[in-house]
């Protein structure tokens, strides 16, 4: 590897395209298709009795309207269980258009298709639903308590129930390691829902080709191979007559991975039908209130632990708010269960979750997907044991940790993969010693004081994590040199501005020995490659990034082959820079790599002056041999997949320090700090990239969004004027350490490092916030109203 | 997020334009800058069956400053008037006013007269006439302009006298008096939004150099600014008489007792900085 770009911080080649206005987005597809928009309940929970278009009907410019009752077969049906789950007893999913109930504000009744999208609204506001009410449930609590069901056959609003539990090392479980601890403590912690909110919501176009039968759909989406075949079976059509891009996407962060939508189905369905370009794209309102949230879970902690602050036994029962419907599965209070444990090696663990139907919109993964919950919880539970016992917190956290030498580490449950939960490696003890030298942390109570004596209050906050990443099953590669030497890589996952087209260009050329102008990278196109699984779970550079290294090992070989028989060399002594395939100590005898190509493709026709070389006059391959060896294949071009046995451990730690003012309440993050670990890493710009938009994030879920339903279940903020998305100017600049322990699980020793920057937010600030006012935070977000608040009701204020 | 259908009119002067509106009557509505109405359109909240665009109408882009005030038409841009030093010099509230409304982009378009048209009760600009005793100028086709008072201007949230048929061609901005200084605390969840609770003060000096006259205004407190006169009241007393005197509610972002508690705090800081100006003013002119 001569050609060193593995670990630079190469610019972001998709940036001039992005930044100044040349993506391809959703929208600015398809200008002259119909469009499609919807009718969706303005009731939390009602039956429908009857829907009456007739009053639409003279909107000019009307193609059509449907209602659940013209849905065919399948697409009539309720959408699929994506992950269904042994503990998931009552999972239960939409229609594509309701049937009977809606269950939630914003669930789709009626679809209209009109000549552009302002008729079709028009024709929407003129078609009148009528409802008959149904009592609405909303919030966990009130969902156990109140008898009213938001799906008549699920009792008690419970759709999945599971305990997990790992006893104590000398065999004692959860509640008995607790009783017999030195010291224990109870409490109750509250995280209230966020979203995922992409600056581009969702959309979907879909072409159908009447005379070839086919059908293309352009879908916002993070999985396009996995909306093709949704499409396909639902819509019985042949696999290879579908085919499903994902263009430019502005932003997915864990919405766009839930799918197929119901306008999955019905948009490709309605071009079908109409056959007529379809297009829909949402809009802000529409994603407020018909896609999906995330966090909103209520904990009771029990804790047991000694002197020193070891935790000897947990025991955390969640309440999980899934929403209405539960398509995702358990995923999120899956991942909350199992990543709560942190790089601690605890005790006795017991975990006990209960997932629970409310009124509102559906629950699927966003971003940390869980594990900002589960953070929060064990390190607020580690912030409560040193303020209980005086101790410094970081100290309390060192007792806690797993050792460098423990590694492999079993943590002894079930991972959201299936898999057991092993950590491949980590350096905690050293992770702390950086964040406590960023961010200064012994000598902040000097500063504490100092400003104290000014009138100001300053806190300091910390908080650890561990994040499986690079889940399973698989993903797959494709390279292929074409005889101009370009080199053409393909993935089936999809990109969300995440930096993909870099970093696997960067793979690629890395291990090819090309220069990175050479390589083009294609992501999230069916027409280039098949199967994939898609972007979520911090997965695209563990599983895509191998995929395509091995892929590339594959092409070296092969062009090593080909280039050491041009040469009469031995390919051991072959290297490639630059594109050009070198004897080692024989400058002169080189051959490039676009010859390799047009040599590995014996031709019969030379379509140019270079094909000359492969065609059969040309002098090239024995003749005893045929021209294309048995088990070879002709091409310069290789695919191949990587398949993890499990997951592999990122982890991190984020210190931050706030100031709250006394009189007005406000909370203003005045230090944020970073030490990250992810293995190897493919480029360093980019993976602070991802952090600091991870940190940005994790603000907003700390201190500015929050999802308001009212007990209607109305969303009373469903716009950016009331949801209070963080701007540039709320969110503080980040300072990043890096620490790499590669895994030893995948060849290039990678971790993922996507979700990393949001996961410990808010435990971090509450920590430090907490450390300013000197009162337990137990709820995030905190408001400054709410601090307020706070402050009265400790006699603070 | 579509408006609903509407007639759209793009009159070239201030006649067409009242003859526009005179004709559609209470399904006219005026476009200026937009960054109200248009969201409003679009969320179907409003539905005008005629959208009046005033922007073509050159002669209403008029910023005049004289020793009396500051007089902005209806096409001046927030932005235009932030950045007149020769208003900033007539009436500095203006300015401390117009920094904290929304963002630059949006005082690009955003007009000052449409901000006080539409009255929002967290917006600064209506407490800047109220707390300033200034006017609006109403115009009509079939009648004379009328000049309203800040006091009679508003009327409730996002309401204001002005009448169907009508265009606010002007607003007029008291000039400083002297010997007085000027200030605006707000506080915002993010940078730019609507404020929680804000506050304008006006503090004047009597000719000895003792506070004469103290006001405020406070904006997302009531329906509608709310003016105070906190003359004789003690420096260390602000906080507590406003509070005392405002009924605010609660909403998603801030329960009522944060809001009053808020409010005094804020006073109590722009009092003291307004005083602070208004002391400077007096050294000034007595040198
Ligand atoms: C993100 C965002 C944040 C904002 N934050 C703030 C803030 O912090 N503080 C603040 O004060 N404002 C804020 N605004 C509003 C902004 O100041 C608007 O510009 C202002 O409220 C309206 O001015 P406009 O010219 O855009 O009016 P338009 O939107 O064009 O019109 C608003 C209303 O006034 C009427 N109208 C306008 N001009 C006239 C006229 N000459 N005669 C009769 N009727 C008229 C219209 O018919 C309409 O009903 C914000 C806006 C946005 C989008």
């Amino acid at each position: 590897m001569t050609t060193k770009l593995f670990g630079e911080p190469v610019q972001r080649r998709e940036d001039p395209r992005l930044l100044t206005g040349q993506g391809r987005y959703l929208d600015d597809l398809g200008p002259g298709a119909l469009a499609a928009a919807f009718v969706r309940s303005p009731h939390a929970h009602a039956r429908i009795r009857d829907i009456d278009v007739s009053g639409a009907l003279d909107v000019e410019g009307l193609v059509a309207i449907y209602t659940w009752e013209d849905l065919p077969g399948r697409a009539g049906q309720p959408l699929p269980l994506l992950i269904p789950h042994p503990a998931l007893t009552h999972g239960r999913t939409a229609y594509p258009l309701a049937k009977d109930v809606v269950r939630h504000v914003g669930e789709p009744v009626v679809m209209v298709v009109a000549r552009d999208r302002y008729l079709a609204e028009d024709a929407c506001a003129l078609i009148e639903v009528d409802y008959e009410f149904l009592k609405p449930v909303v919030g966990v609590e009130e969902a156990l308590r109140s008898g009213n069901l938001v799906h008549e056959d699920v009792p008690d609003n419970v759709g999945a129930h599971m305990v997990q539990e790992v006893p104590s090392a000398d065999g004692r479980g959860a509640a008995e390691a607790i009783e017999a601890a030195p010291y224990s403590l109870e409490f109750r912690l509250d995280i209230e829902r966020s979203a995922s909110m992409p600056l581009e919501g969702r959309g979907v176009y879909a072409r159908w080709d009447a005379d070839d039968h086919s059908l293309r759909v352009y879908s916002s989406t993070q999985t396009s191979t996995s909306v093709r075949m949704a499409i396909a079976a639902t819509l019985g059509l042949p696999l290879p007559k579908v085919e499903v891009i994902a263009p430019d996407v502005g932003g997915g962060f864990g919405v766009k991975i839930m799918h197929p939508w119901p306008e999955e189905i019905l948009v490709p369905w309605a071009a079908i039908t109409l056959g007529r370009e379809v297009k829909w794209t949402e809009d802000r309102r529409e994603h407020f209130i018909s896609s999906a949230h995330e966090r909103a879970q209520v904990q009771q902690v029990k804790v047991g632990f000694d002197g020193e602050g070891h935790v000897l036994g947990l025991d955390v029962t969640i309440l999980h708010d899934h929403g209405a419907y539960t398509p995702y599965g358990i995923i999120v209070p899956i991942i909350t269960s199992t990543q709560l444990l942190g790089p601690y090696r605890i005790g006795a663990y017991r975990v006990e979750f209960s997932s629970v139907y409310t009124n509102t919109v559906q629950v699927t993964p966003y971003r940390g997907a869980g594990r900002p919950q589960g953070v929060f919880c064990m390190e607020r539970t580690m912030d409560h044991i040193s303020r209980h016992l005086g101790l410094d917190r970081a100290a309390v956290r060192a007792a806690n940790f797993i050792q460098p030498d423990e590694f492999p580490y079993d943590q002894g449950m079930i991972f959201q993969d299936g898999r057991p939960l092993i950590y491949d490696s980590g350096d905690y003890p050293e992770s702390l010693r950086m964040l406590k030298e960023l961010i200064d942390w012994d000598g902040f109570p000097a500063r504490k004081a100092e400003a104290a004596a000014r009138g100001r209050r300053l806190g300091i906050g910390i908080g650890c994590y561990v994040e499986g990443t690079g889940v399973g099953p698989y993903e797959g590669g494709h390279v292929q040199v074409t005889s101009d030497g370009r080199v053409h890589v393909s993935t089936g996952l999809t990109s969300q501005g995440q930096g993909h087209e870099t970093v696997f260009a960067q793979i690629a050329a890395s291990e090819l020995g090309v220069p990175l102008e050479r390589v083009s990278v294609v992501t999230g196109d069916t027409r280039r490659f098949g199967y994939a699984v898609g972007t979520f779970a911090s997965r695209a550079a563990v599983m895509s990034g191998n995929a395509i290294a091995l892929a590339c090992r594959k092409v070296r070989e092969k062009a090593l082959r080909i280039a050491a028989d041009a040469l009469e060399a031995d390919p051991r002594d072959l290297s490639i820079t630059d594109g050009v395939v070198h004897v080692a100590g024989d400058p002169r005898a080189s051959i490039p790599l676009a010859t390799v190509a047009v040599l590995s493709n014996p031709l019969r026709y030379a379509f140019d002056e270079e094909a000359k070389r492969a065609t059969q006059f040309a002098g090239g391959g024995s003749a005893d041999r045929p021209p294309i060896e048995e088990g070879d294949e002709p091409g310069l071009e290789g695919r191949e997949y990587y398949s993890p046995i499990r997951s592999t451990f990122a982890s991190g730690m984020h210190a931050a320090i706030v100031e709250t003012d006394p009189d007005t309440a406000e909370i203003t993050i005045l230090r944020y700090a970073v030490v990250h670990d992810c293995g190897n890493l493919i480029n360093p710009m980019i993976v602070e990239g991802q952090i600091h938009g991870g940190v940005a994030q994790g603000v907003g879920g700390a201190l500015y969004e929050r999802m308001v339903y009212d007990q209607h279940g109305q969303l009373l903020n469903a716009s950016f004027m009331d949801f209070l998305m963080p701007y540039v100017t709320e969110v503080p600049a980040v300072e990043t350490a890096h620490l790499e322990t590669p895994s030893p699980l995948n060849p290039l020793g990678i971790k993922g490092a996507g979700e990393a920057g949001v996961i410990p937010v808010s435990a971090v600030i509450a920590s430090a916030v907490e450390d300013a006012e000197d009162f337990p935070i137990d709820r995030m977000p905190l408001s400054p109203s709410e601090l307020f608040d706070l402050r009265s009701r400790h006699g603070t204020g | 997020m579509k408006p609903p259908p509407f007639d759209y009119h793009a009159p070239r002067d201030l006649g067409e334009a009242l003859a526009v509106l005179a004709e559609t009557g209470e399904h006219g509505k005026v476009l200026a800058g937009g960054q109200s109405l248009i969201p409003l359109l679009n969320m179907r909240l409003a539905a005008p069956g005629h959208l009046v665009d005033i922007n073509r109408i050159d002669p209403l882009d008029t910023l005049t400053a004289t020793a009396e005030g500051v007089t902005v038409g209806a096409l001046a841009r927030h932005s235009r008037v932030e950045r007149s030093s020769e208003a900033a010099a007539a009436q500095p509230l203006l300015r401390q006013a117009l920094r904290l409304v929304a963002h630059p982009v949006i005082r690009n378009r955003g007009t000052v007269v449409g901000s006080l048209v539409h009255a929002d009760p967290a917006a600064e600009m209506p407490a800047v006439l109220a707390l300033l005793g200034g006017s609006v100028r109403l115009a009509r086709a079939d009648g004379p302009a009328r000049e309203v008072a800040a006091a009679d201007f508003f009327t409730g949230p996002l309401e204001s006298a002005l009448r169907p048929g009508e265009l606010a061609v002007s607003a007029f901005f008291p000039a400083l008096p002297p010997r007085s200084g000027t200030a605006f605390r707000e506080f915002a969840r993010r940078h730019g939004d609507y404020a929680l609770a804000g506050i304008a003060a006006l503090v004047t000096l009597d000719e000895a150099g003792a506070v004469g006259a103290v006001k405020v205004a406070c904006i997302g407190v009531g329906a509608t600014p709310i003016v105070l006169d906190l003359t004789g009241v003690e420096p260390d007393a602000v906080a507590h008489a406003v509070r005392g005197r405002i009924e605010p509610e609660a909403d998603i972002h801030a329960s009522a007792d944060y809001r009053r508690h808020l409010a005094g705090v804020l006073a109590a800081r722009a009092v003291d900085e307004a005083n602070g100006e208004a002391r400077r003013a007096f050294d000034h002119a007595g040198r």
